[in-house]
C-alpha cells in the first residue's frame, strides 16, 4: 500500500490539476461567449451575400461566359481541402473529429481517383495531418484570429485561394470546419467554396417570373462578388471553428474537473483509511506491550 | 411582410445586422449613380460605391449612414444592402478618423512593396471619405 506522504503528495497534485483545468474552463465559457454572438452576429450577412450570389448564377446559368469561380473549370480531377482546425489543444475532440473527416474525405476522392491537396489552418491540424498527409500541403497558416477571426484575415486566405485557382492548381475547392450548434454539439460540415454551390437551406427568392436587372452588368459584379462571397463563406467558418473550439474546450475541462474532483474523493478515502490502519496498528502495539510489562 | 407603401431595409456588415426595418424609402448610392428605391421597385443588384445611405420617413430623411462600398439587392419587397463597413453619421468622430487617416499613411509608408501597401490605400480612401462626410455633416 502506498505510504500516507505519496498519498498526500498526489491529492495535492490532483487538487492542483483541478484548479487549472477548472480555471480553464471558465476561461474558455466567457471566451465562447463572445465568440457565439460574433458567429451569429456574422451569419445575417453571411446568408444573404450566399442569396446574392444564387440569384445571380441563376440569371447566368448556362452562359458560357460565366467566371470560372462560378462554373469551374469543367474539370473535377484536383480537390483542395482547406481544413480549419485551431492552434492549441485541450480542447476535448475538436480538432481529431476535423482531421478524421477530413482523413475520410482524402480516401473518398483517391478511391474516387481524383488528387487531393490540402490547405491547413491551425497549428494543431498541421500536426496531425502533416504526419500522414504532409506531402499534400500546399499551404498552411497557424495563428490565425489570436483575438478572434478578423474579416481581413478571412479575406487574405480567400484572395490566396483564388489565385491558386487562377493557376489552375485545383478545381474545386472545400472547407471543412466544426460548425457551432450548441456548446455540447459541434457538427463537421464540409462546404464547397469554389464553384460557387448554393447551400441547401439558402432557399433562392421567388420573384414571380421577374428577373433581376443589374448594374453595371452581371459579369462585373460577378468578378466583384465571388471572391468577396468566398472571403465571407471563409469568415464565418472561421468563425463558426473558433465559437466551436471554446465550446468544446469548456466541455472537456468541465469533463476533466470533475474527473479530478472524483478522483480527490478516492485518493482522500485511501488516505484515511491508510492512516486509522496506522494508528491501530500502534495501538495494538502500545497495548500489547503494556500487557507484557 | 412589411407595411403597405413601405419597403423594408436591411443593412448588413460582415460583423453584424445594422439595421433592419420599414421605411418609407431608401437612397442607395450605386455604382452607376444614386438610385432611390420605394416599394415595389423592380428586382435589382447593384455595386455599392462608398458614400451615404439616406433613409425616408415621409419626405424626411431619418438616418444617415455611411457605408464604404458592397452590394445591393432590391426585391419588390425589400431592399438588402451588403456593406464592406457601416457607420451611422451620427456616430462618425472626426478625431478618430483623422487618426485611422493617418495610421493608414504611415502603414503606406511603412510597406515594402505594392501587396503590402494595397490594403492600408483601400483603408486610406474609405478614412478618406468618411472624414469629408463628416466634416459635411
Amino acid at each position: 500500500m502506498a505510504s500516507l506522504k505519496s498519498l498526500r503528495l498526489r491529492i495535492n497534485s490532483v487538487k492542483a490539476t483541478q484548479k487549472i483545468t477548472s480555471a480553464m474552463k471558465m476561461v474558455a465559457a466567457s471566451k465562447l461567449r463572445r465568440a457565439q454572438e460574433r458567429a451569429e452576429a456574422a451569419r445575417p450577412y453571411a446568408e444573404r451575400m450566399e442569396r446574392m450570389v444564387q440569384s445571380l448564377a441563376q440569371s447566368v446559368a448556362g452562359n458560357e461566359s460565366a467566371p470560372a469561380m462560378l462554373r469551374g473549370s469543367g474539370r473535377e480531377d484536383t480537390h483542395l481541402l482547406v481544413v480549419a482546425t485551431s492552434d492549441r489543444g485541450l480542447c476535448g475532440g475538436f480538432n481529431s473529429s476535423i482531421v478524421r473527416a477530413a482523413r475520410q474525405r482524402i480516401v473518398e476522392l483517391e478511391v474516387a481517383g481524383k488528387s487531393v491537396k490540402l490547405f491547413v489552418i491551425g497549428r494543431k491540424g498541421r500536426d496531425q495531418l502533416g504526419r500522414d498527409h504532409g506531402g499534400r500541403f500546399v499551404e498552411t497558416l497557424d495563428n490565425i484570429g489570436v483575438r478572434g477571426p478578423q474579416f481581413a484575415e478571412a479575406a487574405t486566405i480567400a484572395e490566396t485561394l483564388s489565385e491558386l485557382y487562377a493557376a489552375g492548381e485545383f478545381d474545386v475547392c472545400a472547407v471543412v470546419y466544426n460548425k457551432f450548434k450548441s456548446a455540447i454539439s459541434q457538427i463537421v460540415t464540409f462546404q464547397q467554396l469554389i464553384p460557387f454551390a448554393a447551400d441547401e437551406e439558402a432557399a433562392a427568392i421567388d420573384l414571380g417570373g421577374a428577373i433581376y436587372e443589374f448594374e453595371p452588368d452581371e459579369a462585373e459584379i460577378l468578378d466583384d462578388l465571388l471572391p468577396r462571397n468566398a472571403g465571407v463563406q471563409m469568415y464565418r467558418a472561421l468563425l463558426e471553428n473558433a465559437a466551436s473550439e471554446q465550446g468544446a474546450r469548456m466541455m472537456a475541462m468541465d469533463n476533466a474537473t470533475r474527473n479530478a474532483g472524483d478522483m480527490i474523493d478516492k485518493l482522500s478515502l485511501t488516505y484515511n483509511r491508510t492512516r486509522q490502519a496506522a494508528i491501530t496498528t500502534e495501538l495494538v502495539e502500545i497495548v500489547s506491550g503494556a500487557e507484557v510489562i | 411582410m412589411a407595411e403597405v407603401g413601405k419597403v423594408t431595409f436591411e443593412l448588413v456588415s460582415p460583423q453584424r445586422l445594422l439595421v433592419s426595418q420599414a421605411v418609407d424609402m431608401v437612397v442607395v448610392p450605386g455604382t452607376e449613380g444614386d438610385f432611390g428605391v420605394l416599394a415595389g421597385h423592380a428586382p435589382l443588384i447593384s455595386g455599392v460605391r462608398t458614400g451615404v445611405i439616406d433613409m425616408y420617413e415621409g419626405d424626411a430623411i431619418a438616418e444617415r449612414i455611411f457605408v464604404a462600398g458592397g452590394f445591393a439587392e432590391v426585391t419588390p419587397e425589400r431592399c438588402i444592402v451588403l456593406a464592406e463597413e457601416a457607420v451611422p453619421l451620427a456616430d462618425l468622430d472626426a478625431e478618430v478618423i483623422r487618426a485611422r487617416v493617418r495610421d493608414a499613411e504611415e502603414a503606406i509608408d511603412d510597406a515594402r512593396d505594392d501587396a503590402e501597401r494595397a490594403q492600408p490605400a483601400a483603408d486610406l480612401e474609405i478614412a478618406r471619405a468618411m472624414l469629408e462626410v463628416a466634416e459635411a455633416g
